[in-house]
C-alpha cells in the first residue's frame, strides 16, 4: 500500500513540478515521498522509478496519439531509433524513470541520515 | 554509513542530471540535453501539436496603439486586421515568430555569420565569409538610411516590437524543437535584423560573380577564345524588352581606362580561388497579360520566383489589412510587409535582375599589416574592422579585416578561403555596400493603387535588381528591370581588376530611368524569365550578368500565340513541363549520333530519346537520356580544355554551346587537344552519348531512368537533418522548363492573380505555414505543390468573420 501511495506521489508531485519547474523537478518529486513514507531503499528506489516512467511514459504517449505521431517519428530517426516511435516514448520514460529512481533511492537515505548514532 | 550512503546516492542522482542536462558531442555526432529534451512537459514533446490545436486567443500589449483581430483560415493564412500601420506590422511580427521564429533567427546568422556559435568550428570558415564580404558592415550601413525614412523606421519598430512580444511571452515548452535539438536560445529581434534579412536576399540573388573562373579562363584562353567560350548575348534571344526597342543615348558615358589592354585584358593570372557562391539556378518567371488577352477583360500577373527549396519555406503567406491598404501575398519572416502579392488596386512580383554586381580588385599594401596601400600615386592609410566571431566549444575568434576605398579586402594572407592566393590581396565591390532602402520598395507597392504609385515605390530598390512587374484593375501592365547597376565598359569587372588607382573604378552608375522597360506593349503581355533584359546589341550599357534564354523563350512564344486567357490556361503556363533547350538540342544529337558505331543497347537508349515527347514528365524516360546525354556533350567538347590545368574555371553555358554547334560543326573546342587527330562534332557527339549510356545503364539497373525518380526533387530542412524534410517527390519539370523545379531548387510561391473588379487569386508554395517540424501546418502545402494544383487566395472581408473558412480568431488589444 505504502508502495503504491509513494508511486502515485511521486507520479502526481512530478506533474506539478513539470508545471512551475525545469525538467529535473521529476527528482523532487521522487525524492520527498521517499523521504515522507517510510519504505526499504529497493522500494523507495523502485516507486520513484515507476512513478515518473509511467508519468512520462503516459504523457508523451497520450501527446503523441493527440499529434498522430508525426513528430515522435522525425525525432526517433534523429536520435536515433530506426524511427520507432515505441521506443521513442519508452526511452522517455526510461530516462525520467532513472533520474527519478535514483532520487527516490537518496530521498530514503535521507530520511535515515539524521539519525547517525543508529549506524553500526 | 548511512550519511556516507546518502551522499554518495546525492551525487549520482546529481550527477546523472548534470549529465542530462548538457550536451554531449559523440564521435562529432552531437546528441541534445537528454533529460531536457525529453521530458513531455519541457522538451520535443511540447512541439508536438495536437491536431485539434486551438490556435485562437486574446492577447494584450501595451506597445499596441488600438484593437485588432487575426482570423486564421483553414489552411492557417492569417488574415490581418488592424486600425493602423503601426499595429498591422507589429501583428505581422508577432505572427512570424509565432509560427516561424527559429527560421528567421536561423537565417540572419547565416548572413551574419554566427553559424559557428550553433554548430561549431566547422562552420568557420562560412562565417568568415560572411564576416569578409561585410554583410554585417553593409546592414549597418543600410539601417542608418532605412531609420533616417520615418515610415520605414515605424515599420520596422513595429515589427520588431512584435517579433520580441511574441519571444517575450513564450514558455520554455514553446521553444521551437530546433532550439532543443541544437540547445540554444533565442535573442532579442532588432531592426538590424531585419536588415541582414535584407542582405541575405541579396546575396542569394546579387551576389553571384565569375570573377575568379573568367580571370583565370581569360589567362589560359586569351581574349578572343574567351570570348568564343562565353560570349556576349545569346542568338536565341528574346530579351524582356524586345529586339528593335530603341534607347535614348545613355547618360553616363564609360570608358575604359588607357592601361585597359596591357593591365587588364592581357594580364596573366592564375588564381586558386573559387568563392562560395550562390546558386547559379536561382531565376524566376513573371508575366501580365493585358485584357485584351484574356477572357475577363482584365489583366493577368503571373510569378513564381524560384530559389532554393527549403523547409521552413523562405516564404509566409498572409493578407494584412488597414485603413491605409489591404495587401494579401508571400511575405518574407524576418521582414515587414507583402512581398510578392496584390492589393485592392494591383499586384505585382518580381524575377531576378541576374546582373553582376559584385567585383574584385587586386590591391598592393606596403607590407603585411595591411595598414597602407598603394592608391593614387600614394599609400593610404586602411580601415579595420574587427569581426568577433563565436565558436560553440571554444573561445571566439577575432578576424581584423582592411577596409579600401573599394570594400573589405575579403581575400589575403589569413584568409583564403581554404585555397592558395598566391600571397595576393582582394578587395570586394559589392553594390549591396551601398546604402539603400529598399524595404521602402514593398511597403509602396502594398499600397500602390496605379502605375505611377508602382514606378515610384520601384525607385527605392538598389540591390537586389529585380524584374519588377506590374498589373493593375485600371488595365495597364508594366515591367521595370529596376535596380541600382553599375555602368560598365565592356567587360569591366569580368574579371579581376587592378586595385591601385581610381581608374578601374565603377564610373557612375545607370541611371534608373534608363532601366530596360516596358508599359502597355502592342503585344499586350509583359514577361522575364531572367534573360537578357535588352538586346545586347543596341542597349547602350554593358550587360554583365548570367541570363539563362530558354524559359523566356518558350513563355514569349506561348503567350503571343495566346488569346481568351483563363486563369486556369495560366496556372498550366506556369506548371508546363515543355523543354525548348531539348527541342532546339535534340535534333543536332540525333543527327550526329553515328548510327553505325552503336551497340543494340545503345541504339535502344538513342530510340528512347528520338521518340522522346520533349516533356519532363515524371515518367519520362527519354527526358533522362536527353539530360545525360547533353551533360555527358558538355564534358567531352570543354573537358580537355577545362582540366587543362588546375586552376579554377566555369562551364560554358549550354546556349553557347548549343548556339556553336548549330552554326558551326567546326567549332574549335570540338576537338579534343588531347589527342593528336582532330575531332569533329559527329566524334564528339557519338562518344558522349556513349559515355552517357554507361550512366544510364546504371540508373536503369537502380529502377531510376524515369524522369522524376532520376531528378529525384527533395525540399531539405534548413539545417539539412532529413527527417524533417521532405525527400521523393514525384515532380516533373526541371532547368529550362517554365516549372524550374530541380533537384533543390525550384519555383517556391506560385502565384495568379487576374485583377477583375473582385479579384481572383491562386497560389501555393512548398512549404506550409508553421515552421514547427511537429505541426500538421508544417508541409501541409506540399503535395498539392507537387501535383501542380494551385489553392484559391481568399481576401477577406472583416465582415466575413464568421465564414466557415475561418477556424481560429486571435484579438490584440492594449
Amino acid at each position: 500500500m505504502k508502495f503504491i501511495i509513494s508511486t502515485l506521489l511521486t507520479a502526481l508531485l512530478g506533474f506539478v513540478s513539470g508545471l512551475y519547474l525545469p525538467w529535473w523537478g521529476i527528482a523532487l518529486a521522487a525524492l520527498i515521498p521517499s523521504a515522507v513514507i517510510h519504505q526499504g531503499h529497493g522500494r523507495s528506489f523502485l516507486s520513484g522509478f515507476l512513478g515518473i516512467f509511467i508519468l512520462w511514459g503516459a504523457l508523451s504517449w497520450w501527446i503523441d496519439s493527440k499529434n498522430n505521431s508525426i513528430l515522435s517519428q522525425k525525432i526517433a530517426q534523429i536520435l536515433p531509433l530506426g524511427g520507432s516511435v515505441f521506443f521513442l516514448v519508452l526511452l522517455t520514460a526510461f530516462i525520467g524513470a532513472l533520474v527519478a529512481g535514483l532520487a527516490g533511492l537518496a530521498g530514503s537515505y535521507l530520511r535515515r541520515a539524521p539519525e547517525p548514532n543508529q549506524a553500526i | 554509513m548511512q550519511f556516507t550512503r546518502l551522499l554518495i546516492v546525492c551525487a549520482i542522482t546529481l550527477g546523472l542530471i548534470l549529465v542530462l542536462n548538457r550536451e554531449w558531442t559523440v564521435g562529432g555526432k552531437s546528441i541534445p540535453p537528454m533529460g531536457k529534451f525529453l521530458s513531455p512537459q519541457h522538451g520535443f514533446w511540447q512541439n508536438a501539436d495536437p491536431m485539434d490545436k486551438n490556435y485562437g486567443g486574446d492577447f494584450l500589449f501595451s506597445q499596441l496603439k488600438d484593437k485588432g483581430e487575426v482570423y486564421l483560415d483553414d489552411r492557417m493564412v492569417p488574415h490581418v486586421f488592424a486600425q493602423n500601420e503601426d499595429d498591422a506590422y507589429f501583428m505581422q511580427g508577432y505572427l512570424h515568430a509565432r509560427f516561424r521564429l527559429w527560421q528567421m533567427e536561423f537565417q540572419v546568422y547565416a548572413a551574419a555569420g554566427r553559424i559557428s556559435e550553433l554548430i561549431g568550428d566547422k562552420a568557420i570558415n562560412f562565417d568568415r565569409d560572411k564576416r569578409r564580404l561585410g554583410m554585417v558592415y553593409a546592414a549597418e550601413r543600410s539601417l542608418e538610411l532605412m531609420e533616417r525614412d520615418s515610415i520605414t523606421k515605424n515599420e520596422c519598430d513595429s515589427y520588431t516590437a512584435g517579433v520580441n512580444a511574441y519571444i517575450e511571452n513564450m514558455k520554455e515548452s514553446e521553444l521551437p524543437v530546433e532550439y532543443k535539438l541544437l540547445n540554444y536560445q533565442p535573442e532579442k529581434w532588432t531592426n538590424l535584423k531585419t536588415a541582414l534579412f535584407l542582405k541575405y536576399m541579396s546575396l542569394d540573388l546579387a551576389g553571384g560573380e565569375n570573377d575568379f573562373e573568367y580571370s583565370n579562363a581569360k589567362t589560359l584562353f586569351g581574349m578572343k577564345d574567351f570570348e568564343k567560350m562565353y560570349p556576349y548575348g545569346q542568338d536565341s534571344l528574346d530579351p524582356i524588352v524586345p529586339r528593335g526597342t530603341v534607347f535614348e543615348n545613355p547618360g553616363v558615358i564609360t570608358r575604359p581606362p588607357a592601361s585597359a589592354d596591357s593591365l587588364y585584358f592581357n594580364r596573366k593570372d592564375s588564381l586558386h580561388l573559387a568563392p562560395v557562391k550562390p546558386d547559379k539556378d536561382n531565376g524566376s518567371n513573371n508575366w501580365a497579360v493585358s485584357g485584351k488577352k484574356t477572357k475577363s477583360g482584365a489583366p493577368i500577373l503571373c510569378n513564381d520566383p524560384h530559389l532554393g527549396l527549403n523547409l521552413p519555406s523562405l516564404w509566409f503567406e498572409m493578407q494584412i489589412s488597414t485603413p491605409q491598404f489591404n495587401a494579401y501575398g508571400a511575405t518574407f519572416p524576418g521582414a515587414p510587409g507583402v512581398v510578392i502579392g496584390f492589393n485592392d488596386s494591383c499586384a505585382f512580383g518580381f524575377t531576378n535582375a541576374e546582373r553582376d554586381v559584385r567585383d574584385y580588385y587586386e590591391i598592393k599594401f606596403r607590407d603585411e599589416s595591411m595598414k597602407e596601400y598603394w592608391f593614387n600615386g600614394e599609400w593610404r592609410l586602411s580601415n579595420f574592422r574587427y569581426e568577433h566571431i563565436g565558436v560553440k566549444g571554444r573561445n571566439e575568434i577575432i578576424d581584423t579585416i582592411a577596409y579600401t576605398v573599394f570594400g573589405p579586402v575579403m581575400y589575403d594572407k589569413k584568409f583564403t578561403g581554404g585555397r592558395s592566393t598566391q600571397g595576393n590581396y582582394y578587395a570586394v565591390r559589392w553594390k549591396a555596400h551601398d546604402t539603400s532602402n529598399d524595404l521602402r520598395c514593398f511597403n509602396g507597392l502594398d499600397h500602390a493603387r496605379n502605375y505611377q504609385d508602382y514606378y515610384a515605390a520601384i525607385q527605392y530598390l538598389h540591390t537586389p535588381g529585380q524584374n519588377c512587374i506590374f498589373a493593375c484593375k485600371n488595365g495597364d501592365i508594366a515591367i521595370w528591370d529596376q535596380g541600382e547597376f553599375p555602368a560598365r565598359w565592356k567587360h569591366q569587372g569580368d574579371f579581376i581588376m587592378p586595385g591601385t588607382d581610381s581608374s578601374y573604378m565603377w564610373q557612375g552608375m545607370i541611371p534608373q530611368a534608363e532601366n530596360p522597360h516596358q508599359v502597355n506593349p502592342e503585344r499586350g503581355f509583359v514577361s522575364s524569365a531572367n534573360q537578357f533584359p535588352a538586346d545586347p546589341a543596341t542597349y547602350p550599357y554593358y550587360l554583365a550578368g548570367s541570363f539563362p534564354p530558354y524559359r523566356g523563350l518558350v513563355i514569349n512564344r506561348t503567350l503571343s500565340s495566346m488569346k481568351d486567357i483563363t486563369t486556369d490556361m495560366m496556372k498550366s503556363l506556369q506548371t508546363e513541363n515543355y523543354n525548348v533547350f531539348a527541342e532546339m538540342a535534340r535534333p543536332v544529337l540525333l543527327k550526329n549520333i553515328n548510327d553505325s558505331l552503336l551497340t543494340p543497347v545503345e541504339s535502344d537508349y538513342r530510340d528512347l530519346l528520338a521518340h522522346w515527347n520533349l516533356r519532363n514528365d515524371i515518367g519520362e524516360k527519354g527526358a533522362t537520356v536527353f539530360s545525360l546525354t547533353w551533360d555527358s556533350l558538355e564534358r567531352v567538347v570543354w573537358g580537355d580544355e577545362l582540366t587543362r590545368s588546375s586552376l579554377p574555371l566555369v562551364y560554358p553555358t549550354e546556349s553557347t554551346l548549343l548556339e556553336a554547334i548549330l552554326k558551326d560543326s567546326s567549332f574549335k573546342f570540338l576537338d579534343d587537344i588531347n589527342t593528336p587527330q582532330l575531332e569533329t562534332l559527329r566524334d564528339d557527339v557519338t562518344s558522349a552519348f556513349k559515355k552517357a549510356v554507361v550512366t544510364l545503364q546504371k540508373t536503369a539497373s537502380a529502377g531510376r531512368l524515369e524522369w522524376g525518380k532520376f531528378k529525384d526533387t527533395r525540399i531539405k530542412h534548413l539545417t539539412k537533418l532529413e527527417p524533417f524534410s521532405r525527400l521523393h517527390l514525384p515532380i516533373g519539370g526541371g532547368n529550362n522548363c517554365i516549372n524550374a523545379t530541380k533537384a533543390e531548387h525550384g519555383p517556391g510561391w506560385r502565384m495568379v492573380v487576374e485583377l477583375t473588379p473582385v479579384t481572383q487569386a491562386f497560389g501555393v508554395y512548398p512549404g506550409g505555414q508553421s515552421g514547427n517540424p511537429g505541426s500538421p501546418y508544417y508541409d501541409s502545402f506540399v503535395d498539392q505543390w507537387v501535383s501542380g494544383q494551385y489553392y484559391p487566395l481568399w481576401v477577406m472581408n472583416r465582415e466575413d468573420a464568421s465564414d466557415k473558412r475561418v477556424k481560429f480568431r486571435i484579438t490584440f488589444s492594449k
